[in-house]
C-alpha cells in the first residue's frame, strides 16, 4: 500500500515537472515572439489624404501619430473613437496640438477624401482622414498587424475592423496602444507624459 | 370636504408634474418602450443609429418583427460586438421580446440602423420610428437625437 502511494506521488511529481517546464517554454518562446510582433507593428505606408494629396509616412514624422482604422458608414464605432479622441485632444489642451490622429479608411470605395473630411472635421480639425486604393489601404492594415473584413449585407455591405489605436512616436516606432474601452481622462492621462517628453 | 378637494388636486398635480418627466416613454398593450434616441452624424456618414429600451409586462411573448423611419431610406435591427478588439456588426431582422422582460437596444449591442440617411441628424431635433411588433402591433415614436459621442440618453434610462 505505501509503495503504491510513494509511486503515485512521484508520478504527479513528475507531471508537475514535466507541466512547469513546458510552460516555461511557451513562455519564453511567446515572449521571443511578442518581442518581434511588438517591433513590427507600424512601417512605410503610402495612402491618399483628406485633400485628395498623396503621402507616406514621412509626412508625419517628428510628430506623435494616434493610428486607427475605421470607415464612415459604421454606425457606432467609428463615431464613438472619434468623438473619444476628439475629447482626449481637448482634455489635453496645448499638449493636444502634439498629436495627430490619422483615421485610416478600411471601405476606400466610398470613403472619398472629400467625404472623409467632412467626416473627421466634425469632431476635430486636428484628426486626419487617410484613404487609398485597395492595395494600400491592405499594405498599411498589414503592416500595423491590424484587421479588416468587408461583409455583405442584402445589397450593402459592412465593415469588421480593429478598434485598436496605436500611438506612434515621432520616429514612426510603434510606442503603445489605446483600447475601444478607454475613456477620453485615460486617454489623456496615458498620453500626457509621452507628449511632454516631446 | 374641501380639504379633502384640495388635497385630491394637490395630488392630481403632483401626479401630473412627476410623469412628465416621464414623457419619453410609450405604453403599447402590455409593452412599455422607453427613451427611444440617437446620435447627431456628421455630414458625410450615410448611416444612424436608433436605441430604446422595450419592456414586456405581459405575460405572453411578443416579437419586433419591422422597424420604419422617414429618416433614411431603410431600417432595420442589427447587432454588433467587440470581441478581441474587433468590431463586427450583422443584421438580425427582428428580436424577441420574452414575457415580463426587458429587450435594451444600447450601445455595444443590438440597435436599429438607419441606413442612408435622407439628411444629416442634428443634435436635439427629434424624428418619428414606427415600431411594429407581432401582437402588440405598431407604435411610432419619436427619437430624440444626442451628441455624436454620447453612449447613454441625457434624459436617464
Amino acid at each position: 500500500m505505501k509503495r503504491g502511494l510513494l509511486l503515485a506521488g512521484l508520478v504527479v511529481i513528475a507531471a508537475i515537472l514535466v507541466t512547469s517546464v513546458a510552460v516555461l517554454l511557451l513562455e519564453w518562446r511567446a515572449r521571443e515572439t511578442h518581442q518581434t510582433s511588438v517591433a513590427a507593428i507600424g512601417g512605410p505606408f503610402s495612402l491618399t489624404d483628406q485633400d485628395g494629396k498623396k503621402v507616406t509616412d514621412a509626412d508625419y514624422a517628428g510628430q506623435w501619430k494616434l493610428v486607427f482604422f475605421g470607415f464612415t458608414s459604421c454606425p457606432e464605432v467609428c463615431p464613438t473613437t472619434l468623438s473619444r479622441i476628439s475629447l482626449t485632444l481637448k482634455a489635453l489642451g496645448p499638449l493636444g496640438d502634439k498629436l495627430h490622429p490619422l483615421f485610416i479608411t478600411v471601405d476606400p470605395e466610398r470613403d472619398t477624401p472629400a467625404v472623409l473630411k467632412s467626416y473627421t472635421e466634425a469632431f476635430d480639425k486636428r484628426i486626419t482622414g487617410l484613404t487609398g486604393t485597395p492595395a494600400e489601404i491592405d499594405a498599411v492594415v498589414k503592416a500595423y498587424r491590424a484587421f479588416y473584413q468587408k461583409v455583405p449585407q442584402g445589397n450593402d455591405y459592412t465593415m469588421d475592423h480593429s478598434t485598436l489605436i496605436y500611438v506612434m512616436r515621432p520616429d514612426g516606432q510603434y510606442e503603445t496602444l489605446l483600447r475601444y474601452d478607454d475613456t477620453p481622462a485615460e486617454m489623456a492621462e496615458k498620453l500626457k507624459p509621452l507628449l511632454e517628453q516631446g | 370636504m374641501v380639504l379633502r378637494d384640495m388635497l385630491g388636486g394637490f395630488l392630481a398635480l403632483f401626479i401630473a408634474v412627476a410623469s412628465a418627466g416621464q414623457t419619453h416613454q410609450y405604453k403599447l398593450g402590455p409593452l412599455e418602450i422607453d427613451n427611444p434616441w440617437s446620435r447627431a452624424t456628421p455630414g458625410a456618414a450615410p448611416n444612424g443609429v436608433v436605441y430604446v429600451t422595450i419592456k414586456n409586462t405581459g405575460s405572453t411573448p411578443d416579437r419586433l418583427i419591422d422597424v420604419a423611419s422617414p429618416a433614411a431610406d431603410q431600417t432595420q435591427i442589427h447587432d454588433m460586438k467587440v470581441q478581441d478588439d474587433v468590431s463586427s456588426m450583422w443584421l438580425i431582422g427582428e428580436m424577441g421580446v420574452p414575457a415580463g422582460q426587458t429587450v435594451t437596444l444600447a450601445p455595444n449591442g443590438p440597435h436599429i440602423m438607419l441606413v442612408g440617411l435622407k439628411k444629416p441628424l442634428e443634435l436635439a431635433q427629434t424624428f418619428p420610428l414606427t415600431l411594429t411588433f407581432e401582437k402588440a402591433g405598431s407604435v411610432t415614436v419619436e427619437v430624440t437625437v444626442e451628441p455624436a459621442g454620447a453612449m447613454a440618453p441625457s434624459q436617464g434610462s
